[in-house]
């Protein structure tokens, strides 16, 4: 079901790039980062409403799995400033950052393989005493607390279906299975922000289903959610708002129903310049060029 | 030399200090490797570091021999920090390299002439271990059990070191079943997944880069004990890569490979080295082919054999999984 743009938080937002937002649970401002010549990420300002379902679209390239690294503390900022529930958290260190409820999955999924399933699951849940050194030799400090995590990370196998695979190693999961699991995983920390990086990716499409069904879930637990998905079937049906990169930049924001009407975002997918007919002129120029070089790389060589 | 006999130095050897003083460094290894993922080619510097801290503190700086002990295991846990601080941010490759380096920096810094004065240069110290060995209850020259014996020093040492061994294996053992010992197999798998869930990955790596220099520590300062000398030229890196193989010989990441990898390693030298020498006395190995002189050699020839055998039929050495192996191979 698209999001009911009259009843939500975000109905008397407008739609244009950098737009604040009522309740923001992450805010991003002048966040740029640059790879040797490529200015990968500039984004000048946006915002996250609390609560809801945020997909991060644009074409290959846009700069949005960067982006998300610099959210996620996983690549350092040239510069700019991000605020996570009030507080700056700029320049923060991924490990904090999941302490402090924001948790993200991968595109290309990391189980940890040679762990079981069940262990996987414990893993995430914060604050867990055995894991200092010194009392992890004690059992007697942390049994009762690994007891409840356990009992937790039961639940959740359960509700991701994957209860049956419980004892086994995370590798020998299918592709999907794993998808389910670093979900399930990020879960047990209990995030107050997940950021999903491309989690239908490589997923059967029996499989996307039950997936999307689990992201919906998440909304009802009052978990907010910012997602990265290439596939526009899914990003309408569970996304509230969506932003869409281009060349690094926010070029637009708006609800699902109207992205796909806006002229820029047309331009950033179906390319205004790039991919469009060339004039003759412009195609005389880029022949004249190209030959320039060849002659150049030649000389070099004799 | 009859076979008799060889089978009895073999058995000797394996539960003698050499085995005992790899079993422990193995441990240590094992911590780094096994269960972490850290490329560790320097353990020896961490042994070199329990032996150098013992010797120096008793016999340089004339410390009570007891505290010596902790000077020996805080000098393999600074030497833990100095490699880990620089090196546990980058890729796993990188330690490799620094720890192979730094071990063989540390062995030619001790052997030169310019700190003599502490480490004793290249005839090391002596004079260090009196102080333990007057506790010694064997103070018979040699013990003999059936067929085989000990002199009473060693088996001081013996009685006292392995039962430190399956200690030191036991509380690994808990260690690696705790919440603690999740957090760090998991950032083997994947470091960037722990991280993602809150875990703080370099404090993680440091820890237990410190925990297994620590054992490699201990295990040096038995074979100071051991010995009642440190000499430089033990502290070769190839002692590293015998240690990783006793290591893969038992099965990288399981309680008891290093024990057993370690037994078996030096039972392998022995019963070819007596075997090898046992024929060639015979006269049944030709002289163009193998020389008594060059059976040292030899032996270690036959073990790599034995390793890439095993390698070929059981990869997973003696303890490990081949499932698990097998998920490893992505």
């Amino acid at each position: 079901m698209p999001a009911d743009i009259a009843g939500s938080p975000l109905a008397g937002v407008p739609h244009e790039p950098g737009v604040d937002k009522p309740d923001p649970i992450l805010a991003v401002q002048g966040m740029s980062k640059s790879f040797g010549g490529l200015l990968a990420v500039d984004v000048d300002k946006v915002s996250v409403q609390r609560g809801l379902i945020t997909a991060l679209i644009g074409p290959n390239g846009a700069g949005k799995t960067t982006f998300f690294n610099l959210l996620t503390g996983f690549d350092e900022v040239d510069s700019g400033t991000a605020t996570f529930d009030g507080r700056d958290v700029s320049g923060m260190s991924p490990f904090r950052l999941a302490n402090m409820g924001m948790v993200r999955t991968f595109q290309l999924t990391k189980s940890l393989t040679r762990l079981s399933v069940i262990e996987n699951m414990k893993l995430g849940a914060r604050d867990q005493r055995g894991e200092s050194f010194l009392p992890a030799f004690i059992p007697f400090f942390w049994r009762d607390q690994e007891e409840d995590i356990e009992d937790r990370a039961e639940a959740l196998l359960e509700r991701f279906q994957l209860s049956h695979m419980r004892d086994e190693y995370a590798g020998t999961l299918s592709g999907g299975q794993r998808k389910l699991l670093e979900m399930a995983r990020a879960l047990m920390a209990e995030p107050r922000l997940v950021m999903l990086d491309e989690p239908m990716a490589g997923v059967n499409p029996a499989l996307t289903q039950s997936l999307l069904e689990h992201v919906k879930g998440l909304r009802t637990q009052g978990i907010t959610v910012v997602f990265v998905e290439h596939n526009m079937d899914v990003v309408r049906d569970i996304s509230d708002w969506v932003v869409v990169m281009s060349e690094g930049r926010v070029i637009f924001e708006g609800p699902p129903d109207v992205i796909s009407q806006d002229p820029a975002v047309i331009d950033a997918y179906l390319g205004a310049h790039h991919d469009a007919p060339l004039t003759e002129e412009q195609e005389e120029k880029q022949i004249a060029s190209a030959e320039a070089e060849l002659a150049e790389s030649e000389g070099e060589n004799t | 030399m009859n076979l008799g006999s060889v089978f009895e130095q073999t058995i000797s050897q394996m539960f003698g200090v050499n085995a005992m003083v790899f079993a422990m460094a193995v441990i240590g290894l094992n911590v780094h490797f096994g269960y972490t993922g850290l490329l560790n080619f320097g353990q020896i510097g961490f042994v070199a570091m329990g032996g150098y801290g013992l010797g120096m503190s008793i016999t340089i700086f004339g410390w009570n021999p007891w505290l010596g002990l902790l000077v020996g295991l805080l000098y393999a846990l600074l030497f833990a920090l100095l490699l880990g601080i620089p090196t546990l941010r980058l890729r796993g490759d990188y330690l490799a390299i620094v720890t192979i380096a730094a071990s063989e920096v540390l062995r030619i810094l001790v052997r030169s002439t310019t700190v003599a004065e502490w480490t004793g240069g290249n005839t090391g110290l002596t004079g260090f271990a009196d102080a333990f060995y007057e506790l010694n209850p064997f103070t018979e020259r040699v013990y003999e059990f059936g067929p085989f014996f000990y002199t009473g020093p060693n088996l001081f040492i013996l009685t006292i070191g392995w039962p430190l061994v399956l200690l030191v294996t036991l509380l690994v053992w808990q260690l690696m079943r705790s919440p603690w010992g999740r957090v760090v197999k998991a950032i083997r798998e994947d470091e960037d997944a722990a991280r993602a869930l809150g875990k703080n990955a370099y404090w993680y790596k440091m820890q237990a880069l410190m925990l297994g220099g620590v054992i490699g520590g201990l295990a040096g300062i038995l074979l100071a004990i051991a010995n009642s000398t440190v000499q430089p030229d033990y502290f070769v890196p190839v002692q590293t890569f015998f240690m990783w193989t006793a290591l893969i010989l038992g099965g990288v990441g399981r309680v008891w490979s290093p024990i057993v990898g370690s037994m078996l390693f030096w039972g392998l030298l022995t019963v070819s080295d007596g075997v090898l020498r046992s024929f060639e006395s015979e006269g049944w190995i030709p002289r163009w082919l193998m020389s008594a002189a060059q059976v040292g050699q030899i032996r270690f020839m036959l073990v790599g054999v034995v390793l890439a055998l095993l390698m070929v039929y059981r990869p997973q050495g003696l303890f490990g999984s081949r499932e698990e192996m097998m998920l490893d191979a992505r």
